[in-house]
């Protein structure tokens, strides 16, 4: 099939909406054109599985901050052993809790050395995480403030609190955040019902009506035969996992797993192999090179094989390649487990999902998985597929025999957001914030872009990493931005490789376009202190790069 | 001048020539031998991972083609007793409407009564209004609420601990918090009886379990007492091998408690900590509620670690671990299920903190607990053919079948139409 090249005259489509007549969405935003300079990739081979352009691009680091980011560990490194040094010595006064003096001959409950990163590197730039607020975590948030007086080993609240602070940090992203509305009354009204609590298990007195009605209409939202909700979204994970595979099967796992599918995949018991993140080449080898050889030394073949990925990843901000996971799927016999926590109510044109954005059919992935927690403004977790799949569920899962459901409020919650996304509620409410966070996405990112900071992922995710790599700029950035009102999540190592530290937007439908233009223009200014503006608008393209050999690897747990 | 220079270097030169006469033949050869590989590696082809196997690539085709997994799920017979759920229509409170059935409650853990109470209610619709619902965010990242906050300061008081830390599902919080301190290498000592929440903690930090019967000192002294031989064996791994026990302050699957005292005399012996799941008897057992510590009046922080979870008596969702700031402290960066996981939402956390304060203001709730369930126990003893299994005090009681029908499945079912009664 032949791919049009972009003409210069199209307007380019937001997540695949088309959309009413031009400027007719909130806020008086105007479709642009695609800067020129910008290289749209269009994946000629595969036969044109994707109906639109999948722009992804994750800039190379450049030489100069790669060198100073090390040497920046390397320094704050040996401040880390002189300090541990004067405080074995007693010169400096350890913060340090310690062990009870009846317990000091006891084995030590932590080696010196694991610790090593928290106390030297981590509790100098502490402040930046943690932060409690003290509202709704809506656009703006109150947080109360606090200070340390001993370079953070304590904090002390003031009793003050910031007010309306611009909140890009919170997993808020159709804005559903709310404490006022028809999901607030609802859930109210439930809550004077209902109670808090369920004080039992799904199995035995936890399943009440609200909760049949939840999983159908979950069912319905996601297009699937029947679906199962639970009370964690971390502990559907690793709670159903074990349920479906066991020893003897195979899993294929991106490399940027979220620890809840990691825990999950090694507490099943079956062989794990990781593939390349988003890598759909070492994919297919690895599908290969299992079918093909069978299991390890045995030679026996799989059982069966499931293939683990996620919707939007929340570090790097990519999108999984949907369409070339099916195809492959497909090809080789085995089941995929989708985990869409961060992309269901966030992509597709009426907010279905990951599915919906590829415009490809729900029935084709195994089992979609998803949380409640992020679009939705609740707390939980579910699993949708065929009918078959949550019946066995239903008596297997470790979930609902062991733990508790979830609480009623929460359902009401789930149930009234999840009918104004569909716009079962009689209003236009829930498709104008899709739209409108689709707009936010777009706007936001290429703001960033132009002003040349390096953003890692896909176009049209809502999770925008920015790349900050240095030690010292990580805790800078934060506070930076706190002293001018907007609250920002930086991330560092463990979480994300050690050079490539970064700070992550989530963009909400409830930010408007006057907050995004005082954000961005606060973030241009702090970069510009920080000197953070390393992008060179040198794009890696992501498809261009020939598949080598060497890119194969193999892991087993 | 250029002639001395000369001179010199053909004074190194001979010195050179010299010692290669001079060095021992078997040093000559070892250095030949290596500079012979040391070019071969330079000019050799680099090697990928050799194939494992010389299959030609139809051949693999084939058997790409042939290849049959089995179906993502075994089918699950229609008359799966757990596969139809009881419907409870309406809150699960005392009395409860089952499948359209009135019934009282025998099945909630709802101990204290505090599902339905007013007050609790109030607090968590006020909750509600100030700040919505969900968190939308791990703790981290703008998930800390200052009534989390409240929540962690109430409950280390109350427990009289230094510091307590919550997390948003129950069986998330023991199933994280072992993890976090007992890795792979690490021996764990636990009961037989223990929970699910438990083994499931257990078998994520891969350590060595070792498993005592249920209540039973004396097979637990043995296993230490073998441990500590080992021990002796390899006194360098035994300095960096640290050893936990785990038990419940009240059992799920069998009703009894755990001999506390004798555990403490133990752990002092044998230098091991302690790691306590009150899940059913924080806010059952003990003057206070404070569970099986003050039961049996033992100092809070002999206990490194007492994990409970929420949903029990305080009526509400989450779990909560607590104990002294040293151990507490650690899970707030190494506990997957709340690191990784979003915040409890604020209404389930005001309804806690009501709920406690309604268990700080009236202590007689526990006395009343306590009677009741030593009324029923009574009560349920003389039933023929039905054994009762589970303390005096205990509010959850296992009735078992005096003698079994033969097969599992005629229990079951012998058991279930004495529940569908």
């Amino acid at each position: 099939m032949e791919r049009p090249a972009a003409e210069p005259g199209a307007q380019p489509r937001a997540n695949g909406c088309s959309g009413a007549a031009h400027g007719a969405l909130r806020n008086g935003y105007v479709r642009g054109l695609p800067a020129p300079d910008t290289q749209i990739h269009h994946i000629v081979h595969n036969g044109g599985l994707y109906k639109k352009p999948f722009n992804e691009a994750f800039e190379e680091t450049p030489m100069l901050v790669a060198v100073l980011t090390y040497v920046g560990y390397g320094v704050l490194t040996l401040f880390g052993y002189l300090r541990d040094f004067l405080r074995q010595w007693k010169i400096e006064k350890c913060q340090n809790a310690t062990e009870r003096e009846e317990q000091k001959d006891f084995v030590p409950l932590y080696q010196d050395f694991e610790n090593f990163y928290t106390r030297n590197l981590y509790m100098r730039i502490r402040d930046s995480w943690n932060r409690p607020i003290c509202s709704v975590p809506g656009a703006k948030v109150d947080m109360m403030e606090r200070v340390s007086h001993d370079y953070n080993w304590t904090f002390m609240y003031t009793g003050r609190v910031i007010k309306d602070i611009i909140n890009m940090g919170s997993y808020n992203y159709l804005g559903f955040a709310q404490n006022t509305g028809a999901c607030q009354e609802a859930a109210a009204k439930v809550l004077s019902q209902y109670g808090a609590g369920v004080c039992s298990t799904r199995q035995e007195m936890g399943n009440l009506d609200k909760h049949e009605e939840l999983e159908k209409l979950i069912a319905r939202f996601l297009g699937v035969e029947s679906a199962m909700a639970y009370g964690m979204g971390f502990a559907t994970n690793s709670m159903n996992i074990p349920a479906l595979v066991g020893k003897g099967c195979l899993i294929l796992s991106d490399e940027l797993n979220h620890a809840s599918l990691v825990l999950g995949a090694r507490l099943s018991g079956a062989t794990i192999r990781i593939f390349k993140h988003n890598n759909m080449q070492s994919l297919e080898k690895l599908l290969k090179d299992a079918i093909v050889h069978g299991q390890p030394r045995t030679r026996r073949p799989w059982k069966k094989i499931l293939i683990l990925v996620e919707g939007i990843y929340s570090m790097e901000g990519s999108i999984v390649r949907l369409p070339e996971v099916i195809a492959l799927k497909k090809k080789y016999k085995s089941y995929l487990y989708l985990d869409e926590a961060h992309s269901i109510g966030a992509l597709g044109p009426s907010g279905r999902g990951v599915v919906e954005y590829f415009g490809l059919n729900p029935e084709d992935v195994d089992v979609m998985m998803g949380t409640f927690t992020k679009s939705f403004g609740a707390a939980g977790g579910y699993i949708g597929g065929k009918k078959e799949l949550i019946d066995y569920l239903r008596t297997y899962s470790h979930s609902a025999v062991y733990a508790a459901s979830l609480s009623p409020p929460v359902v009401e919650q789930i149930i009234t957001s999840m009918k104004c996304i569909m716009g079962e509620d009689g209003s236009t409410f829930g498709k104008e914030c899709v739209q409108q966070l689709a707009e936010n996405t777009r706007y936001f990112r290429r703001r960033l872009k132009e002003m040349g900071f390096i953003i890692y992922g896909n176009e049209d995710s809502p999770v925008v990493p920015l790349m900050l790599y240095m030690p010292a700029k990580i805790g800078a950035f934060g506070r930076e931005m706190l002293k001018r009102n907007i609250g920002v999540v930086v991330v560092g190592f463990p979480a994300t490789p050690i050079i490539e530290s970064r700070a992550r937007f989530c963009l909400s439908a409830a930010h408007t376009k006057e907050i995004l233009d005082t954000a961005l223009k606060e973030i241009s200014e702090v970069g510009d202190l920080l000197q953070l503006k390393y992008s060179r608008h040198r794009l890696v393209p992501l498809l261009d790069r020939p598949f080598d050999e060497t890119t194969y690897e193999e892991t087993e747990d | 001048m250029a002639a001395a220079v000369g001179v010199g270097q053909q004074w190194v030169l001979v010195e050179m020539v010299q010692a290669f006469y001079e060095a021992p033949a078997y040093h000559l050869i070892l250095e030949g031998i290596l500079i012979l590989w040391i070019i071969r590696l330079l000019f050799s082809k680099t090697y990928k991972l050799q194939e494992r196997s010389d299959l030609t690539p139809k051949e693999k085709e084939e058997l790409i083609e042939e290849w049959q997994p089995e179906p993502l799920v075994p089918p699950v017979s229609k008359d799966h007793p757990a596969l139809n759920y009881n419907i409870v229509s309406g809150p699960p409170t005392h009395k409860i409407t089952v499948n359209d059935k009135e019934c009282i409650n025998f099945a909630s853990f709802n101990f204290l009564g505090l599902l339905d109470n007013e007050k609790v209610k109030n607090a968590a619709q006020a909750s509600l209004k100030k700040y919505g619902v969900g968190t939308c965010g791990p703790r981290g990242f703008y998930g800390t609420f200052d009534v989390h906050l409240e929540l962690e300061e109430r409950l280390a008081k109350f427990m009289r601990t230094e510091e307590a830390i919550i997390y948003s599902y129950g069986f998330a919080t023991i199933a994280s918090a072992i993890p976090a301190y007992s890795k792979r290498g690490d021996i764990v000592f636990v009961d037989e009886a223990a929970c699910f929440a438990i083994q499931k903690g257990l078998q994520a930090s891969r350590s060595n379990i070792k498993l005592f019967k249920h209540n039973d000192m004396v097979d637990l002294e043995r296993l230490l007492k073998e441990q500590e031989s080992e021990d002796q064996k390899n006194p360098r791994k035994a300095r960096v091998t640290r050893r936990f026990i785990v038990v419940e302050g009240l059992y799920m699957n069998t009703g009894d408690v755990c001999p506390l005292p004798e555990l403490i005399k133990l752990k002092y012996k044998y230098k091991v900590r302690i790691f306590l799941e009150e899940s059913l008897s924080f806010g059952v057992l003990g003057e206070h509620g404070r569970g099986i510590t003050e039961h049996f009046g033992i100092n809070i922080d002999d206990i490194d670690l007492i994990s409970a979870n929420m949903e029990n008596s305080l009526a509400s969702i989450g779990g909560f671990c607590c104990g002294r700031s040293f151990v507490i402290d650690h899970q707030r960066l190494s506990g997957q299920g709340y690191c990784f996981s979003a915040s409890l939402p604020p209404l389930l956390a005001a309804a806690a903190i009501e709920a406690l304060n309604i268990m700080e203001d009236n202590p007689d709730i526990f006395q009343t607990l306590q009677g009741k369930c030593k009324r029923i126990h009574r009560a349920l003893q003389g039933i023929s053919g039905l054994k009762l299994v589970g303390e005096s005090f205990s509010p959850a009681l296992h009735l078992q079948l005096e003698e079994s029908c033969g097969s599992r499945e005629n229990d079951v079912k012998l058991l279930k139409r004495v529940v569908d009664y």
